[in-house]
């Protein structure tokens, strides 16, 4: 009987919220979670990861502001949940979690954007459901949130989100203005370019323009910020 | 000459090191060098393995583009007013064909030069001689009529992108030339192809049309030249690619001088031959059914694999890759001519293409060479122990 006993692990506390010291909320730590997504560690240029969708969807700033806007709900509150349930989550089957979490999210902006832009999503087709692929969302879970508390984690969605989002609206804004002469599908090159013979860019309507645009904000990024260059 | 002499020097001073503008040294030296030899030699970069330097080499090529470039200027003219039906003389043609395309060559000195300057400026190195051979390229394979505003964001990209970005002269992965007509290709399809862009005046004046043959032959129109006419280049095309005889002189410089390597050239023609002959054996349209001699003769597949294929920078190293490369860029010409309805002509994105796979080719043949020398050490030591 004692030495059943003894076998017995104790039972573990179940721990919803860690107790930390406390921290102002926007104390530096926590400010430059926010703002180091936004140059030094930024998620698309330094990171490189959801290229894809920057490709896809940036033609026009119209569909690349709501691409942004939807990523931005979907990085900070599956951040907050996984960050709340994190010790909860058993290790060998936190992917399929957090993929839940993602998931269920996606479908709330998908339903959301069919019900209020239709036009928009449209536009944006398949790209929306790929928020769940998007290896920005997955790769915040696993790196982030997965060990850091709630609030630390609700600002690092934001601070990613907002760091793909801009790298996102400045290569629409390029590819819009050049390509189509528009931008918010309001033309924005006056009519006198045009009989002057001004011709828009067909180039930049093509997807391999935004990965040059992704390119070319990678080198200007590289030249200014030096901390960003391998030493080797 | 010792008076120019001083006077350089004199202006010399303010560029020397640690005097007052010595930030734009590289600018300055570079306007030097057009007066005076300098008695430096290029001492890194991947142009050349040989005693000659990187201006002399330049410089060659040039020269070997002139026949074409001259003949371009007549043939952009005698296209012109043949095609009014007014009689002309040869320096009416030649006169015509000059005040279309000198132009075309200062706009694209201009702009390719100016970007070096600041970038030798910015990165503190010499101004290379590089762009001397890109900038002469870019107006010979565009069309006449190509506005100069486009010519002008063509060269900047071709030059930022395809060059500095990868670090300058002998850093690019694609040659140029090429990037910035794949570039104005794809960015402004309407002043690239059609039938309204190859004659000069085509887009004002009613009466002139004229598609290359290659265009004729993707529509399904019937051809009315004949072959002596390609092999001269008196039919419409891009402003210097149309003439095969006087890039076959180019041709034979750049061999002779060594510039140009001739199993690239072989290559090349060899692969468009026998691709070229594999599609005639099934005839179902007139691309399939189009001789494979005069598919060597029309478009810019001469001035392609001669000028472009042959850029030391972009093409294979090794010389059995040269062979490997050359040949590809001839198969993948006539294939995306023949059998891609989009492309009429297929030389610029056979040699981009080839120029992607060149570092590939060369690995796969050094480390084939260092297999069989690893083989046949092996074997060597296998004779040694057994007696």
């Amino acid at each position: 009987m004692a030495a059943k006993e003894k076998n017995k692990t104790p039972k573990k506390p179940l721990v919803l919220f860690v107790k930390e010291e406390k921290e102002p909320l926007f104390s530096k730590k926590n400010r430059a979670l926010m703002s180091d997504p936004l140059n030094d560690n930024n998620p698309i240029t330094v990171q490189v990861l959801g290229i894809c969708s920057a490709l896809a969807i940036t033609v026009q700033l119209k569909p690349a502001i709501v691409m942004s806007v939807a990523v931005l709900f979907v990085l900070a509150m599956s951040n907050v949940i996984v960050s709340v349930m994190r010790n909860l989550i058993p290790n060998r089957i936190r992917i399929i979690v957090q993929l839940v979490v993602v998931a269920a999210l996606v479908v709330i902006v998908d339903l959301v954007l069919k019900a209020f832009l239709y036009d928009v999503s449209k536009q944006l087709s398949v790209f929306v459901g790929l928020i769940i692929t998007n290896c920005i969302v997955m790769g915040r879970l696993e790196a982030f949130a997965l060990g850091n508390g709630p609030w630390k984690s609700f600002l690092d969605g934001i601070g990613n989100a907002a760091g793909y989002a801009w790298i996102l609206i400045a290569v629409a804004f390029f590819r819009e203005l050049l390509g189509s002469g528009k931008l918010f599908g309001l033309q924005v090159i006056p009519d006198g370019f045009y009989s002057l013979g001004y011709v828009n860019n067909g180039l930049m309507l093509l997807s391999p323009m935004a990965l040059i645009t992704v390119g070319v904000i990678i080198w200007i990024q590289r030249s200014k910020n030096r901390k960003l260059i391998e030493k080797n | 000459m010792s008076f120019l002499r001083n006077k350089v020097d004199q202006l010399k001073k303010p560029f020397l090191k640690g005097a007052k503008y010595e930030k734009y040294a590289p600018a300055f030296s570079a306007l030097e060098t057009f007066l005076f030899v300098p008695n430096h030699t290029t001492k890194k970069g991947a142009h050349i393995r040989d005693a000659v330097d990187l201006k002399r080499t330049m410089i060659t090529v040039v020269i070997a583009l002139l026949p074409a470039l001259f003949y371009g200027i007549y043939n952009t003219g005698f296209q012109y007013y043949s095609q009014l039906g007014e009689a002309f003389t040869f320096w009416d043609a030649f006169l015509h064909g000059a005040i279309k395309i000198v132009p075309m060559i200062v706009v694209s000195y201009a702009v390719g030069l100016g970007i070096e300057f600041i970038f030798a400026i910015l990165r503190g190195h010499e101004v290379n001689e590089g762009y001397l051979v890109t900038g002469l390229l870019i107006p010979m394979i565009m069309p006449v009529d190509f506005p100069l505003w486009m010519l002008a964001i063509s060269v900047a990209f071709a030059v930022l992108i395809g060059k500095e970005a990868f670090g300058g002269t002998g850093m690019n992965i694609l040659n140029p030339a090429l990037l910035a007509r794949a570039f104005a290709f794809f960015a402004y399809p309407t002043f690239m192809s059609g039938d309204k862009v190859w004659v000069s005046e085509a887009l004002n004046v009613d009466g002139i049309s004229g598609e290359t043959i290659l265009g004729k032959l993707a529509a399904g129109k019937e051809l009315s030249y004949t072959a002596a006419e390609m092999f001269s280049g008196a039919i419409p095309g891009s402003v210097a690619e149309t003439s095969t005889l006087w890039i076959l002189v180019g041709a034979a410089i750049l061999i002779l001088t060594g510039v140009g390597s001739w199993r690239i050239i072989a290559g090349g023609f060899i692969g468009a031959a026998l691709m070229g002959l594999l599609l005639n054996q099934f005839p179902v349209n007139a691309l399939l059914g189009f001789p494979w001699h005069q598919h060597l003769l029309v478009g810019g597949l001469a001035f392609g694999i001669v000028f472009m294929a042959t850029d030391p920078v972009s093409a294979a190293q090794t010389l059995k890759g040269k062979w490997i490369y050359g040949i590809l860029v001839g198969i993948f010409c006539i294939l995306i001519r023949v059998l891609n309805p989009a492309y009429p002509e297929g030389v610029m994105l056979a040699i981009l293409l080839m120029n992607v796979f060149a570092p590939t080719i060369d690995h796969y043949v050094v480390s084939a060479h260092i297999n069989r020398r690893k083989k046949r050490l092996i074997a060597v030591q296998n004779i040694k122990t057994v007696s």
